[in-house]
């Protein structure tokens, strides 16, 4: 701690931190455009000038950037000094000498740090009468739009894209005042973060294309607090509404869990939400017509539900309440996971590892301060790309902490850049092809993934000998092997990386064992497990059986009647299992948000809400349960909550008629009281009858606007908004204004600071927790440890068979996830299906380079182009993961390989 | 008594005054230009529709009775694909045309808007937009804008260089 005096008054503050974070803690304005709380500072916009003095009696002072000062005892400055006001606001009149006179159609216009710091510094006229310099623009993609004219040089960009999310074709071109960021030409921006730039730009250069389409300002949207649903981490984001249509997702900070920053999946994924694809109404099949309203489906259910027994096959796409309620509708015998016996039997060795007690499991901000990295089995860019973010933190990190040594301190990013150069901390990756990260990593290791297992097991052995160790393991494996466990055994705090992508055991077994040698009681191993969809762990941890079973139990006649909850199961298992599953049938009735495979074959399909228009929990791969909240009441009113539907059929089958149904109960308390192992989901975020001074929070900004007029063309009186019984938030811009609880932030909003650096003032600490406490509720439980037992069921070297080939699932952030695909943006950036083999397949069977090739996998046949990688082992194939209609495979699948005779 | 009298005096005498009531509809009111009656929206030199959809008037507007959509042409030009003034909330205090950066949205001296059915005085766009500049004549807020749009390219605006040729290095 430090006790500083600005403009005369004592504050105390944190030590080793600069001028500019500390005086944005304490709660000052003061203006900043090129420093960024997860950046650093470079001092290139000289906008944070205050009057530095040399001790109490010094009255003259000298003009320092605060941003480039550190924090020091007995500090005296002012921020108010008349001479430091006048520089911050002469800045502004310079950078605005050739910022265009745009705001009126400029995307930024109304969350514009630009604007917000031209407010507060009081530069209100333009005495500067000369040309002002242009530039002209590129294309930059699908997600971004780029708008020259209105750089102002502060190169938080390029930081971003290129230092922070290593992204190579953006960078800054000419001189002096010439200054242009872009491309060298036009075309993709690659990286996955690009989408951040919008955010990372204080004012209008880069901008969200797709909300161009349908633009709205930030004042005029209906937001509420959300959850990322494309992936397993979890990352918090804020949706926002207009007209009853989805129009933006942006970051909201979770010091936990995602930060600053979110991938372009994650914010550009959620068209599917306004798709022409959605099942609009009930359907019954076997009526005519099909559609038919909600009475119709609840005098058919009502006869179809009742007095018999029926299987529920629950999703880990669906929200815990809805697959609860799915569960008390059928009955926890009933309830099975709708996911392939090999998936569910990789959950439950992932969650019995962390149920042992020897592994932690860190979260997404955890993984960022990891020294030494070890990846098995995951291509992380692919299949958790904000995890991919943090990775490229943490092998920075040793060097940046080398430069602390010699006294560059944390926050002064060009000097710990320059010292650091190319230096990284430790990574290795094992995994069949390369992937992005490979570029960061000291060795990578390109193996089957049994292979990958091998490896894991043979480290585990030599960090522990008590550990089984693999039989006939190649004498260059055992060396990387030796090299990765010193590593691991000196690093402060190793981190371990693997997951479900290569649907492998083996490798989370051995990574079980990695985590038992390397651990002890007060220091456990960290294992990061990257999961399949966004609730998967939650769905794991209700203990189901999977798909295979629930096939045996129609089999076995117990049931006829099946309902599949947000499921597309062609995605889940091969589609033979899946054909026969649904043979079995006889009423089929699927809850889905969009038509698909699955729901082609329901004989009742009932549309169901997505994450804008439901409310519910999910619980995210470090088993952070997180709550996300209707952001608006759609138009169509057959788009309701799946638990809500489900909890009205489970009171048809108690009994209830039409007219006395009631509103669920909280199923989250019925859940927990059920199943200890969610105990403290419920407390994920404050419950419906929480208020603040008697009030709830708005969904809506102060400045919302056209409240009395959009809908007058319907009918001039205006309707009275919607109520929301089932959370603390209203439909309306009336409420509670403060800073609300982290679970419940709509919105970043503060006054002078509209644009999202508000973030800010929600911190206890710029970079900190939000106040109140971070969002989430932990329910991994802290289990002492039982003794050490290792798993010693050690595949043997994969050894290609004559004619058979391994097929693995190659994850695409653009494609391979279901309903992002939705997104026009993201359909452009989905690959073209393709099989990816071995050089040294390739001239066995004497393929060329894009030929086309038949993949056959359990008689399907797939006719793909070839690429050929030098470094994939040869006996593989890999495919991209569910991509252009590649689904409907059991994984890990066989394969048998063949040209085609043209 | 006496203030009785005189007040009954000063009134007596007002009839002799000249009057302030005129007979509307036969006789119409003075209104002058800045009159703030009817809102109206207006086009650019060029025909074009001033109106770029920024939302600023809906924005200023106190009892929210303005609504629109932006959207964009091909050329990137934007325009309201909608914009909806429900005048039976509307209080014609001008701020929706003072927050307009294009002057786009004027009030013009005209009242008679009563209707017999409420609904009537909800104005959609094509109630709105006259073939005219309004009170502002000769303004074009694409040609001092950066942005170009099919109304001018990239530096050729008012008070622009042109382009900056990133390959060179001269100063």
């Amino acid at each position: 701690m430090a006790v500083i005096y600005i403009d005369h008054r004592a504050y105390e503050v944190k030590a080793g931190k600069n001028l500019l974070e500390s005086c944005l803690t304490l709660g000052f304005n003061l203006p900043y455009f090129c420093w960024h709380p997860a950046m650093g500072s470079v001092g290139a916009c000289r906008q944070c000038a205050v009057k530095i003095f040399k001790d109490k009696d010094d009255t003259q002072g000298r003009l320092m950037m605060s941003c480039m000062e550190a924090v020091k005892d007995n500090m005296y400055l002012s921020i108010s000094d008349p001479m430091a006001k006048a520089f911050r606001s002469q800045i502004i009149e310079w950078l605005m000498t050739n910022h265009p006179h745009d705001c009126a159609v400029c995307d930024e216009g109304g969350s514009c740090h630009l604007q917000d710091m031209t407010v507060m510094t009081g530069h209100a006229y333009r005495r500067f009468q000369y040309p002002k310099r242009t530039y002209k623009n590129q294309y930059l993609g699908p997600f971004i739009n780029h708008e020259m004219n209105r750089c102002i040089q502060c190169y938080r960009c390029v930081r971003f894209y290129k230092d922070y999310a290593g992204g190579k074709d953006l960078d800054a071109f000419a001189a002096h005042d010439h200054i242009y960021f872009g491309r060298a030409n036009d075309g993709v921006l690659e990286n996955e973060f690009s989408g951040n730039l919008a955010e990372v730009c204080p004012t209008g250069v880069f901008t969200d294309k797709s909300l161009k389409e349908h633009y709205t300002r930030k004042w005029d949207m209906t937001m509420a607090p959300s959850i990322c649903q494309h992936c397993s981490l979890g990352c918090n984001i804020i949706a926002g509404e207009r007209y009853g249509e989805l129009r933006q997702i942006t970051n909201r900070y979770n010091g936990e869990v995602n930060g600053y920053f979110i991938c372009d999946k994650g914010r550009f994924g959620y068209e599917f939400v306004n798709s022409m694809n959605r099942i609009q109404q009930p359907i019954i099949r076997s009526k005519i017509p099909e559609a038919v309203d909600k009475n119709t489906l609840y005098n058919h259910l009502k006869a179809a539900i009742s007095n018999r027994n029926i299987i529920g096959i629950g999703s880990p796409r669906a929200s815990l309440e809805s697959n609860f309620a799915l569960m008390q509708l059928v009955g926890k015998e009933n309830f099975y996971q709708g996911i392939s016996e090999r998936d569910a039997q990789l959950m439950q060795t992932i969650l019995h590892t962390i149920n042992s007690g020897h592994v932690h499991t860190p979260s997404l901000k955890e993984t960022e301060s990891a020294d030494a990295i070890f990846i098995l089995g995951e291509d992380l860019t692919n299949a958790a790309p904000l995890l991919a973010l943090t990775v490229r933190q943490a092998v920075q990190r040793r060097p940046f902490e080398k430069a602390q040594e010699i006294g560059i301190p944390s926050w002064h990013d060009a000097a710990r850049r320059e010292f650091a150069q190319e230096k990284k901390g430790p990574l290795f990756i094992a995994y069949p092809t390369k992937t992005k990260l490979d570029a960061l990593a000291d060795n990578c290791q390109h193996l089957s993934p049994d292979d990958i297992a091998r490896l894991g097991f043979a480290i585990a052995n030599l960090l522990n000998d008590t550990a089984p160790a693999p039989q006939e393991i190649d004498e260059d494996v055992l060396k990387i092997a030796q090299h990765i466990a010193n590593t691991l055994k000196r690093a402060e705090k190793p981190l371990i990386i693997c997951g479900t992508s290569l649907h492998n055991e083996a490798i989370l077994k051995a990574v079980a064992n990695i985590a038992v040698s390397l651990g002890s009681e007060d220091k456990k191993a960290s294992v990061f497990y990257v999961v399949e969809e966004c609730n998967s762990m939650g769905l794991a941890m209700m203990q189901a059986p999977s798909l295979e079973q629930a096939r045996a139990a129609l089999k076995m006649k117990e049931a006829n009647t099946v309902i599949i909850l947000e499921n597309d199961l062609y995605r889940r298992d091969a589609k033979a299992t899946i054909d026969h599953l649904f043979e079995q049938c006889g009423e089929l009735i699927v809850l889905d948000h969009l038509h698909n495979a699955t729901s082609n074959q329901a004989t009742v399909l009932i549309p169901a809400a997505t994450f804008a228009e439901a409310a519910g929990t999910l619980v995210n791969n470090e088993g952070r349960a997180q709550c996300f909240f209707q952001v608006f009441r759609p138009k169509n009113e057959n788009f309701r909550e799946s638990w809500r539907w489900l909890d009205e059929f489970r009171q048809f089958k108690k009994g209830a008629s039409l007219e006395d149904l009631n509103e669920p109960g909280d199923l989250m308390a019925e859940l927990v009281t059920l199943m200890p192992q969610f105990k403290g989901a419920e407390e994920a975020a404050p419950s419906a009858d929480f208020r603040i001074a008697g009030q709830k929070i708005p969904r809506e900004p102060h400045r919302y606007s056209g409240r009395t007029a959009m809908l007058a063309n319907i009918q001039v009186s205006e309707p009275k908004p919607p109520e929301d019984s089932d959370s603390p938030l209203s439909y309306t811009m009336e409420g509670y204004r403060g800073i609300p609880p982290a679970p419940l932030t709509p919105f970043f909003w503060s006054p002078g600071w509209n644009s999202v650096q508000s973030v800010n003032k929600y911190q206890e600490e710029i970079g900190g927790a939000i106040r109140g406490g971070d969002t989430g509720k932990r329910l991994f439980q802290k289990v002492s440890a039982v003794e050490k037992i290792f798993f010693d069921d050690i595949p043997t070297a994969y050894q290609a068979l004559p004619g058979e080939w391994l097929v693995i699932p190659l994850q695409h952030i653009f494609g391979s996830e279901e309903l992002s695909i939705y997104t026009h943006g993201i359909a452009e950036r989905t690959p073209h299906p393709y099989a990816v083999i071995s050089r040294q397949d390739a001239e066995d069977l004497n393929i060329n380079e894009n030929q086309s090739i038949r993949v056959t996998i359990a008689e399907q046949d797939y006719e793909l182009p070839a690429t050929i990688r030098n470094e994939l082992p040869s006996g593989l194939v890999g495919i991209p993961d569910h991509v252009s209609g590649l689904s409907g495979i059991s994984w890990p699948a066989k394969g048998i390989l063949k040209t085609i005779a043209s | 008594m006496i203030s009785l009298l005189r007040t009954m005096a000063l009134t007596f005498l007002h009839m002799f005054r000249k009057r302030e009531t005129i007979q509307y509809p036969e006789e119409k009111v003075v209104l002058h230009p800045r009159w703030r009656g009817r809102i109206v929206l207006t086009r650019d030199p060029d025909m074009g529709e001033r109106c770029v959809g920024c939302y600023l008037c809906a924005a200023a507007c106190p009892v929210d009775c303005i609504s629109l959509q932006a959207t964009e042409d091909e050329h990137g030009r934007r325009y309201p694909a909608f914009f909806r003034i429900n005048f039976s909330r509307c209080i014609f205090c001008g701020y929706c045309e003072e927050a307009c950066p294009t002057y786009a949205i004027q009030l013009i001296p005209d009242f008679e808007m009563a209707e017999y059915n409420r609904q009537n005085l909800v104005y959609e766009k094509e109630d709105l937009l006259i073939d005219g500049q309004g009170k502002y004549p000769g303004y074009n807020y694409y040609k001092v804008a950066g942005l170009a749009i099919g109304v001018k390219e990239k530096g050729e605006g008012d008070n622009e260089d042109p382009p900056i040729d990133i390959h060179s290095l001269l100063p």
